[in-house]
C-alpha cells in the first residue's frame, strides 16, 4: 500500500476532571504516516507531550478493532470521524490531508458527563440494560438449543440489532441526545426472538422509563443516529421500538 | 505441593461423580457468603451471573467503563460444542481427544474431558439467553469447521461470536446487578490479593477515576482476568489486557504454570510500521475457504494476480494433505515463518503470505448459478455471485481488512502473518479451578488448565463459559461449605491495611522516579526482546540472553520511567506503568520456563528439538509435566512438577499429514 507522511494540527478538548471547565488546545503533529490509525496518531502526540513534561490526552480505547465500543471521539464534527460505518479506532490517517486541522471533542450529552479530556461516563447505558435488557433465564435451565427452530430471517434481523457495540455515537450525533437507537437495538434483538417473548411488554416499558430517567432526549426522527452508527444499526428498529412500546402500554397490567 | 485433586474413577464418570458428592451450601448460608470476581469477560461475567443467581453476594470488578467491553468481545470465529448436529461423527470423546491432541499432549485429561462434557450445555444456555447464533433455513443452528478437527462443531454468529456470547453473559450479569445480587465496580483495577491466615480474603483495588485505593472483602476471590499476550507489546489483545491481577496472585503464593506456552495465531494483518500499537486478527474461519500460498520463486516481486497458478506454492496443502489449510494454529504459524525466513514472503516487508479467496469465490458462484439451474454462465457473473456469498459469510472481516490496509480483499488476496493471540499458560489450578492459594481461583484464559501447549480455534470461548457457567458454581460451593461459620472480615483488619500500604508504597515509588523514558517505550522494548527470543522459535542461547536483557530493562524501568500527572486522579499512564512493571517480571519467567523445557511441543518451539522435517519434537520421557513456578524472590523461582498421566489417550507424534 502506498503511503506518505502528513503534518497536521490537532485541536483537542482538554478538561482536567468532571468539575473543571474545559477548553480547546492546539498541538502540531509531524510526520504522521497515512498507514497509522487515528489513535496511533494520538499515541504519537501523547508520547511527545510526556517527553515535554505535559499531560497526555486521556481517551477511552481498548480493543482497537472496532468491536468493544470503548473509543468515543467526536472528530471534525462527527462521532468516530469522517468514514462511514466506522469506529474511531478503525479510522486511518489516509482519511486526512497534509496541513489539515483536526478538531477532537468528547461525546456531548447531559447523560454522558465528561470524566477527563475525551473520556465520558456511559454507565447510563448499563443501567438501561439493567432495567430489562435480558432474558430472565438462570444458568442450567436451558433445553436443547435445537429444540426451538427460529426463522432464519428473524434470527438474522435479531443479530443485526444485537451487533450494537454500545459506543454511544448515536447519542452524540443526535441534536436531542436521544438514546433511542441504542435502546431500540436491544429491544429489537430480544423482541425478534421467541426467547424474548415472555418479558416482551415489561422489558420495553421498563427500559424506556430508565432511559427517560437518565436524561436522554426525545427522538425527532432526524436519522443522524443511523447515519453515524459504526455498526449500521437501522433506524427501522426505532419504529419497532415505538410499536412495541405502544402495544405494551395498551396491554400491560400496570 | 501440587495436588490436582482429580477425582478417581473412569474418565467419563469423574465429573458426574464429583457433582454427585461435592459439598453444597444451603440458600440461607449462600446469602452470608461473599465472592469477589475480578474481570468480566466470558469467564468472569458468566461466573458472577451464575453465582449471583445461586444467591451468593458477589462483587465484580473490571477496568473498562462497562463489563460489556472485556476483550472476549473481540473473539470472531466461533465456539466449539460436541453436539453432533451435523451427524458427522462428533462426540464428547472426539472433542476431548482433538483438544488433547491439539494441545500436543500437555493438558490434563480430566479437565479437558469435563470441558467437552459441558460444551453442549453452553450452547443451550446461550440460545436460551437469546444469543443470535447463525441458523440454517430450517431454523436450526448452523456449524462450520475450525482448525485441528475433521468435523463441523463450531457454532458462530457471523464474525462476532465473542461479542454475542459476551453480551449474553453481560445481560445475565446486569440482571443480577438489578436484582441486587451482584455489585458492579467498573473502571477499577485489582492491585493486590489480601491473605488472612493463608487464605485469600479480599483484594485492594484502585478506582481509576478518582485514583484512590479501596479494600474489598470476599470469602473467595475469583480471577477471570484473561491472558498475558500483551507482554509482547504487539498482539491481538486489547490495549488494556494485562497480567497484573494474576501476577499479584503469583507473588502472593499462587504458582504460575507453563508461562512459555503462548499461541501465535497464523492469520493476522501484518505489521506496517514502528508506530503500530496492536495487531488485528483475521478469523481462523477464513481458512475454511481461503487458501494460503506464497510464490514458488524466492523474492518474487510480481503482484499476486500476475503469478500464474503453476508458480504458486500452496504449502499447507502440500505439507499436510489430510488437514490442508485447516492444520492447527501452531503448525500453520511455523509453516508461514519457515516460508518467509527462506525468502518466499510477499508484500513490502516480505513478512507475509497470501490468504486467497479467488477459488472459493468461483466455487460459490458456480453453486449459485447451479441453484438457478443455469449453465454457460459467464465467468464475470459467476465471480460476482460468488463474491456475494463470501460477503455474507465473512463481510465484516473483509471490511476490517480493507479499513486497515486500504486494499480490497475481494479483488486481491489478503496478506497475513502470524501474531501473538492467546496464552495457554496461566495460574496453576486444580480440578476445582483453585490456585495454590486457598480461596483464590482462576477461570478462563487466566488459568493454564485445558489447552496444553496449543489451543484449538473456537475453544477459548468454550472454556471461558464452561468455567463460569458450569464448573465454578459446583466447585466453589465445595470449599465455601466449610466457610459458613466464617463471618465477613472487617476491612480495617491489619492484613487489609498492610496490603493497601504495600500498594500505596509501590505507586508512590513509581511516581517518584520522574525519569526520562515513557512507559510505552519500555513496553515496546520488552515486547521486542520477548518476540525475538521467546516468540515463534526459541534457542538456549537466545533465552539466556533474553533473561539478562529483561533483568537490565527492569532496572532501567525502575530508575528512569517517567509518569506524568499525580496519584489521586484519573491517570492512564500510571495505570499502564503498573501493568508494564508486572509484564517485565513475567517476561523473565516466560524465558526461564522456555529455557527449562528442553523439548518442542505445540506453540513452544525450541530450534534444538525438531524432527528432520521441521516438526516439533516432544520429549515425553522427561517433560510430560506441567511446570508450575513458585515465586521466591526477585529473579528467583522454584519449579514444581505436576506429572501428566494419560489413562485414556495414548500420546504420539502429532500428525496432520
Amino acid at each position: 500500500m502506498e503511503h506518505n507522511n502528513l503534518n497536521l494540527t490537532v485541536k483537542v478538548w482538554r478538561q482536567k476532571n468532571s468539575q473543571a471547565k474545559g477548553q480547546f488546545e492546539s498541538y502540531p503533529v509531524k510526520n504522521i504516516s497515512t498507514e497509522m490509525s487515528f489513535l496511533e496518531m494520538i499515541d504519537v502526540l501523547n508520547e511527545e507531550l510526556i517527553v515535554e513534561g505535559k499531560e497526555p490526552i486521556a481517551f477511552d480505547h481498548d480493543c482497537r478493532e472496532g468491536i468493544c465500543g470503548q473509543c468515543s471521539m467526536y472528530i471534525n464534527g462527527k462521532p468516530h470521524g469522517p468514514w462511514q460505518a466506522n469506529t474511531t479506532c478503525q479510522l486511518h490517517m489516509r482519511a486526512f490531508n497534509d496541513g489539515d486541522t483536526v478538531v477532537v471533542e468528547p461525546w456531548r450529552a447531559a447523560a454522558f458527563p465528561v470524566i477527563k479530556d475525551l473520556m465520558v461516563d456511559r454507565s447510563a447505558f448499563d443501567r438501561i440494560v439493567q432495567a430489562g435488557g435480558y432474558v430472565s433465564v438462570n444458568t442450567g435451565n436451558a433445553v436443547d438449543g435445537n429444540s426451538l427452530p427460529i426463522n432464519k430471517d428473524k434470527a438474522d434481523a435479531s443479530f443485526a440489532a444485537a451487533m450494537c457495540i454500545g459506543c454511544g455515537a448515536c447519542v452524540a450525533a443526535c441534536k436531542n441526545s436521544s438514546a433511542m437507537l441504542f435502546l431500540s437495538a436491544k429491544v429489537s434483538h430480544l423482541a425478534l426472538l421467541p426467547q424474548g417473548e415472555p418479558e416482551r411488554h415489561s422489558r420495553v416499558l421498563n427500559m424506556v422509563a430508565q432511559m427517560d430517567k437518565e436524561g436522554f432526549g426525545a427522538c425527532t426522527n432526524t436519522g443522524a443516529c443511523e447515519a453515524t452508527c459504526p455498526k449500521e444499526i437501522s433506524i427501522s428498529n426505532i419504529a419497532r421500538l415505538n410499536q412495541e412500546y405502544l402495544v405494551a402500554s395498551l396491554v400491560a397490567d400496570k | 505441593m501440587l495436588d490436582a485433586k482429580i477425582p478417581s474413577g473412569p474418565l467419563e464418570n469423574k465429573w458426574t461423580e464429583y457433582k454427585g458428592h461435592c459439598k453444597l451450601v444451603n440458600p440461607a448460608n449462600k446469602r452470608k457468603l461473599e465472592v469477589i470476581v475480578v474481570g468480566t469477560g466470558l469467564a468472569g461475567a458468566s461466573a458472577a451471573a451464575s453465582l449471583g443467581e445461586l444467591g451468593y453476594k458477589v462483587k465484580a470488578f473490571c477496568f473498562q467503563d462497562s463489563p460489556r467491553r472485556a476483550h472476549s468481545i473481540a473473539a470472531q470465529g466461533g465456539i466449539n460444542a460436541a453436539k453432533n448436529y451435523q451427524n458427522d461423527g462428533d462426540s464428547v470423546f472426539r472433542l476431548f481427544y482433538d483438544t488433547i491432541k491439539g494441545g500436543d499432549y500437555r493438558a490434563r485429561e480430566a479437565n479437558v474431558h469435563r470441558l467437552a462434557e459441558v460444551s453442549g450445555n453452553i450452547i443451550d444456555q446461550c440460545v436460551a439467553q437469546g444469543v443470535p447464533f447463525a441458523r440454517e433455513y430450517g431454523g436450526l443452528l448452523s456449524n462450520r469447521s475450525f482448525g485441528g478437527t475433521q468435523v463441523q462443531r463450531t457454532f458462530y454468529a457471523a464474525g462476532q461470536t465473542g461479542q454475542q456470547l459476551l453480551i449474553g453473559a453481560y445481560q445475565a450479569l446486569e440482571r443480577q446487578v438489578a436484582l441486587g445480587n451482584v455489585t458492579m465496580y467498573t473502571r477499577h483495577e485489582m492491585l493486590e490479593v489480601v491473605k488472612i491466615d493463608g487464605k485469600a480474603r479480599g483484594i485492594i483495588a484502585r478506582d481509576l477515576v478518582k485514583g484512590t485505593l479501596e479494600r474489598h472483602f470476599g470469602h473467595a476471590v475469583l480471577l477471570c482476568t484473561g491472558g498475558y499476550g500483551n507482554v509482547f507489546y504487539l498482539s491481538t489483545n486489547a490495549m488494556g489486557s494485562n497480567v497484573t491481577a494474576a501476577w499479584k496472585a503469583h507473588k502472593q503464593g499462587a504458582t504460575f504454570a507453563n508461562p512459555c506456552f503462548t499461541q501465535i495465531h497464523p492469520t493476522c494483518i501484518p505489521v506496517s510500521g514502528d508506530h503500530q500499537s496492536k495487531l488485528t486478527l483475521m478469523s481462523e474461519s477464513l481458512r475454511n475457504d481461503g487458501r494460503i500460498w506464497v510464490p514458488k520463486k524466492q523474492n518474487d516481486t510480481r503482484v499476486a494476480i500476475d503469478i500464474p497458478e503453476e508458480e504458486r506454492d500452496y504449502y499447507l496443502e502440500r505439507r499436510y494433505p489430510a488437514f490442508g489449510n485447516l492444520v492447527p494454529r501452531d503448525v500453520a504459524s511455523r509453516a508461514a515463518k519457515e516460508r518467509c525466513d527462506d525468502g518466499y514472503g510477499v508484500g513490502t516487508s516480505k513478512q507475509a503470505v497470501y490468504l486467497d479467496f479467488a477459488d472459493a469465490i468461483v466455487r460459490y458462484g458456480k453453486i449459485e448459478a447451479g441453484k438457478e439451474g443455469r449453465s454457460n454462465v459467464p465467468m464475470d457473473e459467476i465471480i460476482s455471485m460468488g463474491k456475494q456469498v463470501v460477503k455474507e459469510k465473512y463481510g465484516n472481516l473483509f471490511d476490517m481488512y480493507e479499513k486497515i490496509t486500504g486494499e480490497n480483499p475481494y479483488e486481491l488476496p489478503m496478506r497475513i502473518y502470524p501474531a501473538v493471540h492467546y496464552t495457554m499458560g496461566g495460574l496453576w489450578v486444580d480440578y476445582e479451578l483453585q490456585t495454590t492459594v486457598p480461596g483464590l481461583y482462576a477461570l478462563g484464559e487466566a488459568n493454564f488448565s485445558d489447552h496444553g501447549a496449543n489451543r484449538l480455534g473456537a475453544s477459548a470461548l468454550m472454556q471461558g463459559l464452561a468455567d463460569g457457567y458450569f464448573v465454578i458454581p459446583y466447585t466453589l460451593g465445595n470449599s465455601l461449605a466449610d466457610e459458613i461459620y466464617s463471618k465477613a472480615v472487617e476491612t480495617s483488619h491489619p492484613a487489609f491495611e498492610a496490603a493497601e500500604n504495600e500498594v500505596a508504597d509501590r505507586i508512590n515509588k513509581l511516581m517518584s522516579i520522574k525519569g526520562k523514558q515513557t512507559v510505552e517505550s519500555f513496553h515496546k522494548r520488552l515486547g521486542k526482546i520477548i518476540w525475538d527470543k521467546c516468540g515463534m522459535a526459541r534457542t538456549k542461547e537466545g533465552l539466556e540472553q533474553a533473561i539478562r536483557e529483561v533483568q537490565a530493562l527492569k532496572k532501567e524501568f525502575w530508575s528512569d520511567v517517567r509518569i506524568p500527572g499525580s496519584i489521586n486522579e484519573m491517570n492512564p499512564e500510571l495505570d499502564k506503568a503498573n501493568r508494564v512493571a508486572d509484564f517485565i517480571e513475567l517476561g523473565e519467567l516466560m524465558c526461564v520456563d522456555a529455557l527449562n523445557r528442553n523439548e518442542s511441543c505445540g506453540g513452544h518451539f525450541r530450534e534444538e528439538y525438531q524432527t528432520p522435517d521441521g516438526e516439533a519434537l516432544r520429549d515425553d520421557a522427561n517433560f510430560m509435566y506441567v511446570a508450575a513456578w513458585e515465586y521466591k524472590a526477585e529473579h528467583e523461582w522454584s519449579l514444581h512438577k505436576e506429572p501428566l498421566v494419560y489413562d485414556v489417550v495414548k500420546p504420539s507424534q502429532r500428525s496432520y499429514k
